[in-house]
């Protein structure tokens, strides 16, 4: 581990993140925008979403529904539980690359590729699901053999016991400084842990299910509680990813871009001194 | 004060410029053939893999009586235009003849009755469309593998071709009719079968009358409707556009176990 470096002001230059971690967290962010893009492709030939092992068509969970309006123009409806909201221009009828409304379940921008084709999605998606895993494997790997995973993300005793002055902090944005910046936050841990261990397997599982011959031998659908419950499933944690995203993204932004992006890059993290009237 | 306004505004530009770079060169790259071809090293991968790890005669689930879907969607063609099969179809099918050529020592020619007296194999199973809907439906048919037996397949034969009577896109070099090619060894497993029963009742000409291909471990595509000749061949360079099947030549993917 490379030692600590003072700069001006009692800051401190401190190594937080290994090459493995940086390299994995980069071809991850990667692997999964080419998932999310070219699943929204493949999820238009089929806008619904249904629990158990078939489709009832007429009694989707959720749906999006498109349909020609009296003027030829065509339009959309977002249907799920307790909502029934009008989407046209957004999903299920918007304007495609040539500025001309078409019926398709997602915009042409939010898919890969941009045109509507099923084969095509299917190659980017499976593509770099390999790649997904094949990268989650090597994060997983190096880090519970190294124990680091244990050691970053498993909330200590003391971080759960004060778990009401850590959401205080968090939410007047008063980010960590002095040695409590060296380590996650109870949040960040609270965070991290589920997505690496719930979220992101459950992608793979749910995806594995919908495999016909995967099925055949592993019957992950049946566990799962049916194939198009292991759909809607598969929506639902891509769904569950981007709303992390959004928000890891957001604390980046506010917790010091600059500072962040140069640690999760370079491996170097600035902490500042801790104040004497901390609590 | 001017470096973090000139570090954002560079940010911004660069943001911009990479988008607008990502999402022209998007377009280029998901037309190139080379990065196609590239990304259809993944579904090789997968076929080995399933090969190895699912094996040649492990079964699709089969379901109980309860579990057959009342709104099994018909995909594709539902009742194929041309004069001869609207002739077949009004005769019952009587004179139709299923015909099993190609690569095989013995051609066979089949009535409907030929085919209702071979070994049969009944299932419930679940379609699994690549659309990403799911429907499960009882089907009786004859196994493919006695048939073929029963023909008797030269050593050099590798594939099994389906012709249909049914053209999705009219073109004039043919290459708008549906056929579908599939690997020996899933052709000799023991749920694929023609299909000429659906939930109990005559395959309705929707779901494919006279006979469908049933190819359980395998997506809804595979499974060619309104086979009228089977063969046994070695290479599919030379049919349709040379990918293997209707879709497949469309940018679907051969394999389609996923």
């Amino acid at each position: 581990m490379p030692l600590d470096k003072p700069l001006e002001g009692g800051r401190l230059l401190v190594f937080r993140h290994p090459a493995v971690v940086r390299i994995t967290h980069w071809v991850n962010l990667a692997s999964l925008v080419v998932l999310l893009l070219s699943g929204l492709q493949i999820l238009c030939s089929h806008p619904a979403f249904y629990w158990g092992e078939t489709a009832r068509f007429a009694e989707p969970f959720a749906a999006i529904v498109s349909e020609m309006g009296n003027d030829g123009e065509p339009r959309s409806r977002l249907i799920a539980p307790g909502l029934n909201i009008d989407t046209t221009g957004l999903l299920g009828a918007s304007k495609n690359a040539d500025g001309l409304m078409t019926s398709r379940a997602i915009p042409h921008w939010l898919t890969l590729p941009g045109e509507l084709d099923l084969g095509a999605g299917r190659r980017w998606h499976f593509f770099f699901a390999w790649l997904f895993v094949l990268n989650g494997a090597l994060y997983l790997a190096t880090g519970l053999l190294s124990r680091r995973l244990q050691r970053e993300l498993v909330p200590t005793r003391d971080q759960l016991s004060h778990i009401g002055h850590a959401l205080r902090d968090h939410l007047r944005l008063r980010f960590a400084r002095g040695e409590e910046a060296r380590r996650y936050n109870v949040l960040q841990k609270l965070t991290y842990l589920p997505v690496v261990f719930g979220l992101l397997p459950l992608m793979v599982l749910t995806g594995l299910a919908m495999s016909p011959a995967v099925d055949a031998r592993l019957h992950l659908a049946m566990v799962l509680g049916g194939r198009q419950t292991a759909r809607t499933l598969h929506f639902l944690c891509a769904s569950g990813l981007v709303a992390f995203v959004v928000v890891h993204v957001g604390m980046v932004v506010l917790a010091g871009p600059v500072n962040e992006l140069r640690s999760m890059i370079t491996g170097w993290f600035v902490i500042k001194p801790a104040e004497e009237d901390t609590p | 004060m001017t470096a973090p306004t000139t570090r954002r505004a560079w940010l911004r530009g660069g943001l911009t410029t990479a988008a607008g770079l990502a999402v022209a060169s998007c377009d280029k790259l998901t037309q190139s053939p080379q990065v196609n071809a590239t990304l259809d090293g993944a579904e090789s991968l997968n076929r080995r893999l399933h090969g190895l790890f699912v094996g040649r005669s492990a079964l699709a689930r089969e379901y109980d009586r309860s579990a057959i879907s009342p709104d099994f969607r018909a995909n594709g063609t539902t009742n194929p235009d041309s004069e001869e099969y609207q002739a077949l179809a009004a005769g019952g099918f009587a004179d139709w003849r299923l015909q099993i050529g190609g690569l095989v020592e013995r051609p066979l020619s089949l009535s409907l009755a030929d085919l209702q007296a071979a070994p049969a194999r009944s299932q419930i199973t679940r379609h699994d469309c690549v659309e990403g809907w799911s429907s499960i439906a009882q089907w009786r048919g004859a196994r493919l593998g006695p048939l073929l037996t029963r023909a008797g397949l030269k050593p050099q034969a590798r594939y099994i071709a389906f012709f249909c009577a049914d053209t999705l896109e009219l073109t004039l070099d043919g290459s708008g009719d549906y056929y579908e090619t599939i690997a020996i060894a899933d052709a000799f497993h023991p749920q694929t079968i023609l299909a000429y029963e659906m939930n109990d009742a005559p395959l309705p000409v929707a779901h494919g009358a006279p006979i469908r291909l049933r190819l359980e471990r395998q997506l809804g595509y595979k499974m060619a409707k309104y086979v009228m000749r089977i063969e046994a061949i070695d290479s599919f360079e030379t049919l349709g556009r040379g990918r293997g099947g209707y879709w497949e030549d469309r940018g679907y993917q051969w394999y389609a176990g996923i």
